[in-house]
Protein backbone atom coordinates (compact mmCIF):
# COMPACT_ATOMS: atom_id res chain seq x y z
CA UNK A 1 0.00 0.00 0.00
CA UNK A 2 1.28 3.45 -0.93
CA UNK A 3 1.52 6.28 1.59
CA UNK A 4 -1.19 8.93 1.14
CA UNK A 5 -0.85 12.60 2.04
CA UNK A 6 -3.11 15.65 2.06
CA UNK A 7 -1.90 18.42 -0.24
CA UNK A 8 -4.94 20.67 -0.64
CA UNK A 9 -7.83 21.93 1.48
CA UNK A 10 -11.09 23.67 0.61
CA UNK A 11 -14.30 24.50 2.42
CA UNK A 12 -17.47 26.53 2.55
CA UNK A 13 -18.99 26.64 6.02
CA UNK A 14 -21.43 28.75 8.04
CA UNK A 15 -18.37 30.55 9.43
CA UNK A 16 -17.03 31.56 6.05
CA UNK A 17 -16.15 30.72 2.49
CA UNK A 18 -12.59 29.43 2.55
CA UNK A 19 -10.37 27.39 4.84
CA UNK A 20 -8.47 30.18 6.57
CA UNK A 21 -11.58 32.35 6.85
CA UNK A 22 -13.41 29.53 8.62
CA UNK A 23 -10.49 28.36 10.75
CA UNK A 24 -9.68 31.82 12.11
CA UNK A 25 -13.29 32.22 13.22
CA UNK A 26 -13.32 28.75 14.79
CA UNK A 27 -10.22 29.62 16.82
CA UNK A 28 -11.77 32.92 17.91
CA UNK A 29 -14.77 31.05 19.27
CA UNK A 30 -17.32 32.43 16.82
CA UNK A 31 -20.58 30.61 16.16
CA UNK A 32 -22.32 30.33 12.80
CA UNK A 33 -25.76 29.83 14.33
CA UNK A 34 -28.67 32.13 13.58
CA UNK A 35 -32.43 32.21 13.55
CA UNK A 36 -33.72 30.66 10.31
CA UNK A 37 -34.95 33.44 8.03
CA UNK A 38 -35.03 31.84 4.59
CA UNK A 39 -38.26 29.91 5.14
CA UNK A 40 -41.23 29.88 7.47
CA UNK A 41 -40.40 28.29 10.83
CA UNK A 42 -43.51 29.43 12.71
CA UNK A 43 -44.86 25.88 12.92
CA UNK A 44 -41.50 24.12 13.32
CA UNK A 45 -40.17 23.22 16.79
CA UNK A 46 -36.60 24.06 15.77
CA UNK A 47 -36.08 27.61 14.49
CA UNK A 48 -32.29 27.82 14.45
CA UNK A 49 -29.61 26.63 12.04
CA UNK A 50 -26.10 27.41 10.85
CA UNK A 51 -26.60 28.79 7.33
CA UNK A 52 -23.82 29.83 4.98
CA UNK A 53 -23.43 33.61 4.91
CA UNK A 54 -24.22 34.58 1.33
CA UNK A 55 -22.98 37.83 -0.16
CA UNK A 56 -20.75 39.33 -2.80
CA UNK A 57 -17.77 37.19 -1.80
CA UNK A 58 -16.07 39.80 0.35
CA UNK A 59 -15.45 39.40 4.07
CA UNK A 60 -15.77 35.61 3.91
CA UNK A 61 -19.25 35.60 2.41
CA UNK A 62 -20.21 32.99 -0.16
CA UNK A 63 -21.01 34.23 -3.65
CA UNK A 64 -22.18 31.25 -5.74
CA UNK A 65 -21.47 33.12 -9.00
CA UNK A 66 -17.73 32.94 -8.22
CA UNK A 67 -17.77 29.15 -8.18
CA UNK A 68 -20.30 28.03 -10.80
CA UNK A 69 -21.83 29.57 -13.89
CA UNK A 70 -25.21 31.03 -12.82
CA UNK A 71 -26.75 29.19 -15.78
CA UNK A 72 -25.50 25.87 -14.35
CA UNK A 73 -26.07 26.71 -10.68
CA UNK A 74 -29.72 27.36 -11.44
CA UNK A 75 -30.13 23.68 -12.41
CA UNK A 76 -28.72 22.10 -9.26
CA UNK A 77 -29.25 22.03 -5.52
CA UNK A 78 -26.81 24.01 -3.42
CA UNK A 79 -24.82 20.99 -2.25
CA UNK A 80 -23.37 20.79 -5.76
CA UNK A 81 -22.47 24.50 -5.79
CA UNK A 82 -20.80 24.18 -2.38
CA UNK A 83 -18.85 21.13 -3.60
CA UNK A 84 -17.70 23.04 -6.68
CA UNK A 85 -16.42 25.85 -4.45
CA UNK A 86 -14.62 23.60 -1.97
CA UNK A 87 -13.13 21.43 -4.72
CA UNK A 88 -11.72 24.38 -6.65
CA UNK A 89 -10.23 25.83 -3.47
CA UNK A 90 -8.61 22.48 -2.66
CA UNK A 91 -7.19 21.96 -6.15
CA UNK A 92 -5.80 25.50 -6.27
CA UNK A 93 -4.35 25.07 -2.78
CA UNK A 94 -2.69 21.85 -3.93
CA UNK A 95 -1.42 23.51 -7.10
CA UNK A 96 -2.78 20.58 -9.09
CA UNK A 97 -4.40 21.28 -12.46
CA UNK A 98 -3.90 18.14 -14.58
CA UNK A 99 -3.61 18.87 -18.30
CA UNK A 100 -2.08 15.76 -19.86
CA UNK A 101 -4.21 12.70 -20.56
CA UNK A 102 -2.16 10.65 -18.09
CA UNK A 103 -2.45 13.18 -15.27
CA UNK A 104 -6.17 13.59 -15.87
CA UNK A 105 -6.73 9.82 -15.83
CA UNK A 106 -4.73 9.56 -12.59
CA UNK A 107 -6.94 12.10 -10.79
CA UNK A 108 -10.35 11.10 -9.45
CA UNK A 109 -13.21 12.55 -7.43
CA UNK A 110 -15.08 11.10 -4.46
CA UNK A 111 -17.44 13.64 -2.95
CA UNK A 112 -20.49 12.46 -1.04
CA UNK A 113 -23.58 13.91 0.54
CA UNK A 114 -25.87 12.62 3.23
CA UNK A 115 -29.14 13.60 1.61
CA UNK A 116 -28.41 15.34 -1.68
CA UNK A 117 -30.93 17.71 -3.20
CA UNK A 118 -33.78 17.46 -0.73
CA UNK A 119 -35.01 21.00 -1.41
CA UNK A 120 -35.20 20.40 -5.16
CA UNK A 121 -36.98 17.08 -4.61
CA UNK A 122 -39.52 18.74 -2.32
CA UNK A 123 -40.19 21.49 -4.86
CA UNK A 124 -40.53 19.04 -7.74
CA UNK A 125 -42.96 16.96 -5.69
CA UNK A 126 -45.21 20.00 -5.36
CA UNK A 127 -44.94 20.77 -9.09
CA UNK A 128 -45.81 17.17 -9.95
CA UNK A 129 -48.88 17.21 -7.72
CA UNK A 130 -50.13 20.66 -8.69
CA UNK A 131 -49.18 20.88 -12.37
CA UNK A 132 -48.39 17.39 -13.59
CA UNK A 133 -45.40 15.48 -15.00
CA UNK A 134 -44.91 17.67 -18.09
CA UNK A 135 -43.69 20.49 -15.86
CA UNK A 136 -40.81 18.48 -14.35
CA UNK A 137 -37.50 19.90 -15.58
CA UNK A 138 -34.98 17.72 -17.40
CA UNK A 139 -32.51 18.99 -14.81
CA UNK A 140 -34.57 17.72 -11.90
CA UNK A 141 -32.74 14.37 -11.70
CA UNK A 142 -29.14 15.39 -12.55
CA UNK A 143 -29.38 18.41 -10.25
CA UNK A 144 -30.37 16.32 -7.23
CA UNK A 145 -28.36 13.08 -7.52
CA UNK A 146 -25.67 12.84 -4.85
CA UNK A 147 -22.88 11.67 -7.17
CA UNK A 148 -23.45 14.68 -9.43
CA UNK A 149 -21.24 16.70 -7.06
CA UNK A 150 -18.38 14.43 -8.15
CA UNK A 151 -19.67 14.57 -11.71
CA UNK A 152 -19.74 18.36 -11.95
CA UNK A 153 -16.31 18.68 -10.29
CA UNK A 154 -14.80 16.17 -12.71
CA UNK A 155 -16.25 17.99 -15.73
CA UNK A 156 -15.10 21.41 -14.49
CA UNK A 157 -11.51 20.30 -13.88
CA UNK A 158 -11.10 17.49 -16.42
CA UNK A 159 -10.56 14.77 -13.80
CA UNK A 160 -10.93 11.42 -15.54
CA UNK A 161 -9.86 8.99 -12.82
CA UNK A 162 -12.27 7.14 -10.48
CA UNK A 163 -15.55 9.04 -10.14
CA UNK A 164 -17.38 7.95 -7.05
CA UNK A 165 -19.62 9.09 -4.18
CA UNK A 166 -20.36 8.06 -0.63
CA UNK A 167 -23.72 8.17 1.12
CA UNK A 168 -23.47 7.33 4.82
CA UNK A 169 -25.51 10.07 6.49
CA UNK A 170 -23.37 12.04 8.92
CA UNK A 171 -20.31 9.82 8.34
CA UNK A 172 -20.26 10.64 4.62
CA UNK A 173 -17.39 13.14 4.60
CA UNK A 174 -15.12 10.92 6.69
CA UNK A 175 -15.92 7.81 4.67
CA UNK A 176 -15.27 9.73 1.44
CA UNK A 177 -11.80 10.80 2.57
CA UNK A 178 -11.04 7.35 3.95
CA UNK A 179 -12.23 5.46 0.88
CA UNK A 180 -10.50 7.88 -1.47
CA UNK A 181 -7.25 7.48 0.44
CA UNK A 182 -7.52 3.73 -0.15
CA UNK A 183 -8.00 4.28 -3.88
CA UNK A 184 -4.74 6.24 -3.84
CA UNK A 185 -3.00 3.71 -1.58
CA UNK A 186 -3.99 0.85 -3.88
CA UNK A 187 -2.97 2.72 -7.02
CA UNK A 188 -6.38 3.26 -8.63
CA UNK A 189 -5.50 6.95 -8.67
CA UNK A 190 -2.49 9.10 -7.83
CA UNK A 191 -4.64 12.04 -6.74
CA UNK A 192 -8.19 12.08 -5.36
CA UNK A 193 -10.42 15.08 -4.72
CA UNK A 194 -12.48 13.89 -1.75
CA UNK A 195 -14.99 15.19 0.75
CA UNK A 196 -18.62 15.86 1.51
CA UNK A 197 -21.26 18.49 0.83
CA UNK A 198 -24.72 19.18 2.20
CA UNK A 199 -27.54 21.68 1.67
CA UNK A 200 -30.31 20.54 4.02
CA UNK A 201 -31.72 23.85 5.18
CA UNK A 202 -35.33 23.45 4.09
CA UNK A 203 -38.67 23.13 5.82
CA UNK A 204 -38.84 19.47 4.85
CA UNK A 205 -35.47 18.54 6.39
CA UNK A 206 -36.11 20.51 9.58
CA UNK A 207 -39.51 18.83 9.87
CA UNK A 208 -38.00 15.40 9.26
CA UNK A 209 -35.12 15.70 11.72
CA UNK A 210 -37.49 17.29 14.23
CA UNK A 211 -39.72 14.24 13.96
CA UNK A 212 -36.65 12.13 14.81
CA UNK A 213 -36.27 14.35 17.90
CA UNK A 214 -32.72 15.10 16.80
CA UNK A 215 -32.72 18.93 16.71
CA UNK A 216 -32.26 21.54 19.41
CA UNK A 217 -35.55 23.21 20.29
CA UNK A 218 -34.79 25.01 23.53
CA UNK A 219 -32.57 27.82 22.25
CA UNK A 220 -34.70 29.33 19.50
CA UNK A 221 -34.17 32.81 20.94
CA UNK A 222 -30.44 32.29 21.60
CA UNK A 223 -29.19 30.52 18.47
CA UNK A 224 -25.47 30.76 19.26
CA UNK A 225 -26.04 28.88 22.52
CA UNK A 226 -27.97 25.98 20.94
CA UNK A 227 -25.04 23.75 19.90
CA UNK A 228 -23.42 22.79 23.22
CA UNK A 229 -21.75 19.38 23.10
CA UNK A 230 -21.33 17.62 26.48
CA UNK A 231 -23.07 20.48 28.29
CA UNK A 232 -25.84 19.42 30.68
CA UNK A 233 -28.37 21.69 28.92
CA UNK A 234 -27.80 20.33 25.42
CA UNK A 235 -31.00 19.25 23.69
CA UNK A 236 -30.18 18.29 20.12
CA UNK A 237 -28.08 19.33 17.16
CA UNK A 238 -28.18 22.51 15.10
CA UNK A 239 -28.39 21.75 11.40
CA UNK A 240 -26.06 23.51 8.99
CA UNK A 241 -24.96 23.57 5.38
CA UNK A 242 -21.56 23.52 3.74
CA UNK A 243 -18.84 21.47 2.11
CA UNK A 244 -15.31 20.29 2.82
CA UNK A 245 -12.96 18.87 0.20
CA UNK A 246 -9.34 17.72 0.40
CA UNK A 247 -6.81 16.73 -2.22
CA UNK A 248 -5.31 13.36 -1.37
CA UNK A 249 -2.17 12.30 -3.13
CA UNK A 250 0.33 9.47 -3.20
CA UNK A 251 3.29 10.58 -1.10
CA UNK A 252 5.83 9.94 -3.88
CA UNK A 253 3.64 11.82 -6.37
CA UNK A 254 3.43 14.84 -4.06
CA UNK A 255 7.16 14.74 -3.36
CA UNK A 256 8.05 14.46 -7.03
CA UNK A 257 6.16 17.65 -7.92
CA UNK A 258 7.30 19.51 -4.81
CA UNK A 259 3.81 19.87 -3.37
CA UNK A 260 3.16 21.33 0.05
CA UNK A 261 2.16 18.46 2.37
CA UNK A 262 -0.26 19.15 5.23
CA UNK A 263 -0.43 15.69 6.75
CA UNK A 264 -0.38 11.98 6.09
CA UNK A 265 -3.52 9.85 6.29
CA UNK A 266 -2.20 7.10 8.55
CA UNK A 267 -5.41 5.50 9.78
CA UNK A 268 -8.97 4.88 8.68
CA UNK A 269 -11.45 2.72 10.57
CA UNK A 270 -15.03 1.73 9.85
CA UNK A 271 -17.67 -0.10 11.83
CA UNK A 272 -21.40 -0.68 12.12
CA UNK A 273 -23.49 -0.53 15.28
CA UNK A 274 -26.08 -3.08 14.12
CA UNK A 275 -28.30 -1.61 16.81
CA UNK A 276 -30.82 1.09 15.84
CA UNK A 277 -31.64 3.26 12.81
CA UNK A 278 -31.11 6.60 14.56
CA UNK A 279 -29.83 5.98 18.11
CA UNK A 280 -26.19 5.08 18.83
CA UNK A 281 -25.62 1.79 20.62
CA UNK A 282 -25.73 2.55 24.31
CA UNK A 283 -22.45 0.82 25.05
CA UNK A 284 -20.61 2.92 22.47
CA UNK A 285 -19.25 -0.32 21.12
CA UNK A 286 -19.54 0.73 17.46
CA UNK A 287 -17.64 3.95 18.04
CA UNK A 288 -15.01 2.13 20.11
CA UNK A 289 -14.38 -0.55 17.48
CA UNK A 290 -14.24 2.11 14.76
CA UNK A 291 -11.52 4.13 16.51
CA UNK A 292 -9.70 0.92 17.41
CA UNK A 293 -9.70 -0.16 13.76
CA UNK A 294 -8.31 3.23 12.71
CA UNK A 295 -5.49 3.03 15.25
CA UNK A 296 -4.69 -0.54 14.22
CA UNK A 297 -4.45 0.58 10.60
CA UNK A 298 -2.25 3.48 11.69
CA UNK A 299 -0.06 1.13 13.67
CA UNK A 300 -0.13 3.38 16.72
CA UNK A 301 -1.31 2.96 20.30
CA UNK A 302 -3.98 5.18 21.91
CA UNK A 303 -1.39 7.01 24.01
CA UNK A 304 0.06 8.51 20.83
CA UNK A 305 -3.11 10.52 20.17
CA UNK A 306 -2.99 14.22 21.01
CA UNK A 307 -6.20 15.69 19.63
CA UNK A 308 -9.58 14.20 18.80
CA UNK A 309 -12.21 16.06 16.79
CA UNK A 310 -15.34 14.44 18.20
CA UNK A 311 -18.53 13.68 16.36
CA UNK A 312 -20.13 15.49 19.36
CA UNK A 313 -23.39 16.72 17.85
CA UNK A 314 -24.91 18.09 21.06
CA UNK A 315 -27.58 15.41 21.37
CA UNK A 316 -28.45 14.20 24.87
CA UNK A 317 -27.46 10.55 24.19
CA UNK A 318 -24.74 10.67 21.57
CA UNK A 319 -22.23 12.96 23.25
CA UNK A 320 -21.82 10.91 26.40
CA UNK A 321 -21.75 7.61 24.55
CA UNK A 322 -18.92 8.86 22.35
CA UNK A 323 -17.07 10.24 25.36
CA UNK A 324 -17.38 6.87 27.09
CA UNK A 325 -16.05 5.08 24.03
CA UNK A 326 -13.09 7.46 23.79
CA UNK A 327 -12.29 7.01 27.49
CA UNK A 328 -12.39 3.25 27.04
CA UNK A 329 -10.05 3.55 24.06
CA UNK A 330 -7.59 5.87 25.78
CA UNK A 331 -7.53 4.24 29.20
CA UNK A 332 -4.76 5.80 31.26
CA UNK A 333 -3.83 8.09 28.36
CA UNK A 334 -7.13 10.02 28.65
CA UNK A 335 -5.60 12.90 30.61
CA UNK A 336 -3.07 13.74 27.89
CA UNK A 337 -5.63 14.14 25.13
CA UNK A 338 -7.61 17.20 24.09
CA UNK A 339 -10.97 16.51 22.44
CA UNK A 340 -13.37 19.14 21.13
CA UNK A 341 -16.48 19.38 19.04
CA UNK A 342 -16.27 22.07 16.40
CA UNK A 343 -19.98 21.46 15.75
CA UNK A 344 -20.42 23.87 18.65
CA UNK A 345 -19.34 26.55 16.15
CA UNK A 346 -20.33 25.22 12.74
CA UNK A 347 -23.45 23.30 13.67
CA UNK A 348 -23.91 19.84 12.20
CA UNK A 349 -23.14 19.86 8.49
CA UNK A 350 -24.39 16.25 8.11
CA UNK A 351 -22.67 14.71 5.07
CA UNK A 352 -20.11 17.52 4.98
CA UNK A 353 -19.28 17.32 8.69
CA UNK A 354 -16.68 14.55 8.47
CA UNK A 355 -14.75 16.31 5.72
CA UNK A 356 -14.87 19.76 7.32
CA UNK A 357 -13.80 18.27 10.66
CA UNK A 358 -10.99 16.26 9.09
CA UNK A 359 -9.70 19.58 7.76
CA UNK A 360 -10.00 21.20 11.21
CA UNK A 361 -8.02 18.25 12.61
CA UNK A 362 -5.31 18.75 9.99
CA UNK A 363 -5.18 22.48 10.80
CA UNK A 364 -4.92 21.66 14.52
CA UNK A 365 -1.86 19.62 13.57
CA UNK A 366 -0.44 22.40 11.41
CA UNK A 367 -0.98 25.19 13.94
CA UNK A 368 -0.48 23.17 17.15
CA UNK A 369 -3.77 24.33 18.56
CA UNK A 370 -6.93 22.54 19.63
CA UNK A 371 -10.10 24.39 18.53
CA UNK A 372 -12.64 25.05 21.27
CA UNK A 373 -15.93 23.47 22.31
CA UNK A 374 -18.28 26.43 22.64
CA UNK A 375 -21.05 26.64 25.25
CA UNK A 376 -19.58 23.89 27.42
CA UNK A 377 -20.58 25.68 30.61
CA UNK A 378 -21.42 22.68 32.76
CA UNK A 379 -20.21 19.29 31.53
CA UNK A 380 -22.89 16.67 32.12
CA UNK A 381 -20.29 14.11 33.20
CA UNK A 382 -16.80 14.27 34.63
CA UNK A 383 -13.92 13.19 32.45
CA UNK A 384 -10.13 13.32 32.63
CA UNK A 385 -10.14 14.34 28.93
CA UNK A 386 -9.61 18.04 28.20
CA UNK A 387 -12.77 19.05 26.30
CA UNK A 388 -11.30 22.46 25.37
CA UNK A 389 -14.22 24.41 26.78
CA UNK A 390 -14.82 27.93 25.43
CA UNK A 391 -11.33 28.81 24.19
CA UNK A 392 -8.81 27.25 21.82
CA UNK A 393 -5.78 25.67 23.46
CA UNK A 394 -2.21 25.85 22.16
CA UNK A 395 -0.53 22.49 22.76
CA UNK A 396 1.79 19.98 21.12
CA UNK A 397 -0.14 17.97 18.51
CA UNK A 398 1.50 15.20 16.49
CA UNK A 399 -1.39 12.80 15.84
CA UNK A 400 -5.08 13.64 15.43
CA UNK A 401 -8.21 11.53 15.10
CA UNK A 402 -11.56 12.67 13.69
CA UNK A 403 -14.79 10.78 14.42
CA UNK A 404 -18.02 10.67 12.44
CA UNK A 405 -21.11 8.61 13.21
CA UNK A 406 -24.26 8.42 11.13
CA UNK A 407 -27.88 7.28 11.15
CA UNK A 408 -28.04 3.61 10.36
CA UNK A 409 -25.24 2.95 12.84
CA UNK A 410 -22.41 3.77 10.43
CA UNK A 411 -19.09 4.90 11.91
CA UNK A 412 -15.84 6.25 10.48
CA UNK A 413 -12.61 7.45 12.10
CA UNK A 414 -9.67 9.10 10.36
CA UNK A 415 -6.15 9.46 11.79
CA UNK A 416 -3.64 12.02 10.48
CA UNK A 417 -0.03 12.65 11.35
CA UNK A 418 2.51 15.20 10.22
CA UNK A 419 4.17 13.79 7.14
CA UNK A 420 7.77 13.00 7.99
CA UNK B 1 -45.39 38.99 -33.96
CA UNK B 2 -42.62 41.22 -32.60
CA UNK B 3 -44.02 40.80 -29.11
CA UNK B 4 -43.73 37.01 -29.45
CA UNK B 5 -40.19 37.34 -30.79
CA UNK B 6 -39.16 39.49 -27.85
CA UNK B 7 -40.63 37.07 -25.31
CA UNK B 8 -38.94 34.10 -26.99
CA UNK B 9 -35.58 35.88 -27.03
CA UNK B 10 -35.92 36.87 -23.38
CA UNK B 11 -36.52 33.23 -22.39
CA UNK B 12 -33.55 32.05 -24.43
CA UNK B 13 -31.27 34.65 -22.84
CA UNK B 14 -32.40 33.69 -19.35
CA UNK B 15 -32.21 29.93 -19.78
CA UNK B 16 -29.03 29.63 -21.77
CA UNK B 17 -27.17 32.48 -20.11
CA UNK B 18 -26.14 34.01 -23.45
CA UNK B 19 -25.70 37.61 -24.55
CA UNK B 20 -28.93 39.08 -26.05
CA UNK B 21 -27.20 40.10 -29.30
CA UNK B 22 -26.30 36.44 -29.98
CA UNK B 23 -29.98 35.50 -29.96
CA UNK B 24 -30.78 36.15 -33.62
CA UNK B 25 -33.56 34.37 -35.48
CA UNK B 26 -31.05 32.22 -37.33
CA UNK B 27 -29.25 31.16 -34.16
CA UNK B 28 -29.39 27.41 -33.50
CA UNK B 29 -29.90 26.53 -29.85
CA UNK B 30 -27.36 23.71 -29.91
CA UNK B 31 -24.86 24.87 -32.56
CA UNK B 32 -24.73 28.60 -31.78
CA UNK B 33 -26.04 29.12 -28.26
CA UNK B 34 -24.34 26.28 -26.37
CA UNK B 35 -27.48 24.34 -25.45
CA UNK B 36 -27.34 20.59 -24.86
CA UNK B 37 -30.26 18.22 -25.37
CA UNK B 38 -31.52 18.78 -21.82
CA UNK B 39 -31.39 22.55 -22.28
CA UNK B 40 -33.59 22.29 -25.35
CA UNK B 41 -36.17 20.23 -23.45
CA UNK B 42 -36.25 22.89 -20.76
CA UNK B 43 -36.51 25.69 -23.31
CA UNK B 44 -39.57 24.08 -24.84
CA UNK B 45 -41.08 23.79 -21.36
CA UNK B 46 -40.38 27.46 -20.77
CA UNK B 47 -42.09 28.38 -24.08
CA UNK B 48 -45.11 26.30 -23.09
CA UNK B 49 -45.23 28.07 -19.76
CA UNK B 50 -44.84 31.56 -21.18
CA UNK B 51 -47.36 31.17 -23.99
CA UNK B 52 -49.81 28.81 -22.33
CA UNK B 53 -49.57 26.21 -25.08
CA UNK B 54 -48.68 22.55 -25.25
CA UNK B 55 -45.87 21.65 -27.65
CA UNK B 56 -46.00 17.94 -28.52
CA UNK B 57 -42.66 16.08 -28.65
CA UNK B 58 -42.74 15.65 -32.44
CA UNK B 59 -43.26 19.38 -32.87
CA UNK B 60 -40.58 20.17 -30.27
CA UNK B 61 -38.08 18.20 -32.34
CA UNK B 62 -38.55 20.63 -35.23
CA UNK B 63 -37.77 23.70 -33.09
CA UNK B 64 -34.03 24.00 -33.61
CA UNK B 65 -33.49 27.75 -33.95
CA UNK B 66 -34.82 30.91 -32.33
CA UNK B 67 -36.73 31.57 -35.57
CA UNK B 68 -38.31 28.10 -35.47
CA UNK B 69 -39.63 28.84 -32.00
CA UNK B 70 -41.00 32.25 -32.97
CA UNK B 71 -42.66 30.79 -36.08
CA UNK B 72 -44.23 27.89 -34.17
CA UNK B 73 -45.47 30.05 -31.33
CA UNK B 74 -46.83 32.72 -33.68
CA UNK B 75 -49.04 30.02 -35.21
CA UNK B 76 -50.19 28.36 -31.97
CA UNK B 77 -50.19 31.00 -29.26
CA UNK B 78 -53.45 32.79 -28.74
Amino acid sequence: MRRVVVTGLGMVTPLGCGVEETWSRVLKGESGAARIETFDVSDLPCKVATPIRRGDGSNGTFNPDQWMEPKEARKVDDFIVFAMAAARQALEDAGWAPKTADDQAATGVLIGSGIGGIEGIAEAGIILKERGPRRISPFFIPGRLINLASGYVSIEHGLKGPNHAVVTACSTGAHAIGDASRLVALGDADVMVAGGSESPLSRLAIAGFSACRALSTGFNDEPTRASRPWDRDRDGFVMGEGAGVVVLEAYEHAKARGAKIYAEVIGYGLSGDAYHITAPSETGDGAFRCMQAALRRAGISPDELDYINAHGTSTPMGDEIELGAVQRLLGNAAARVSMSSTKSATGHLLGAAGAVEAIFSILALRDQIAPPTLNLDNPSVETPIDLVAHAARQRPIEVVLSNSFGFGGTNASLVFRKAA
Amino acid sequence: MSDIAERVKKIVVEHLGVEPDKVTENASFMDDLGADSLDTVELVMAFEEEFGVEIPDDAAETILTVGDAIKFLSKTAA
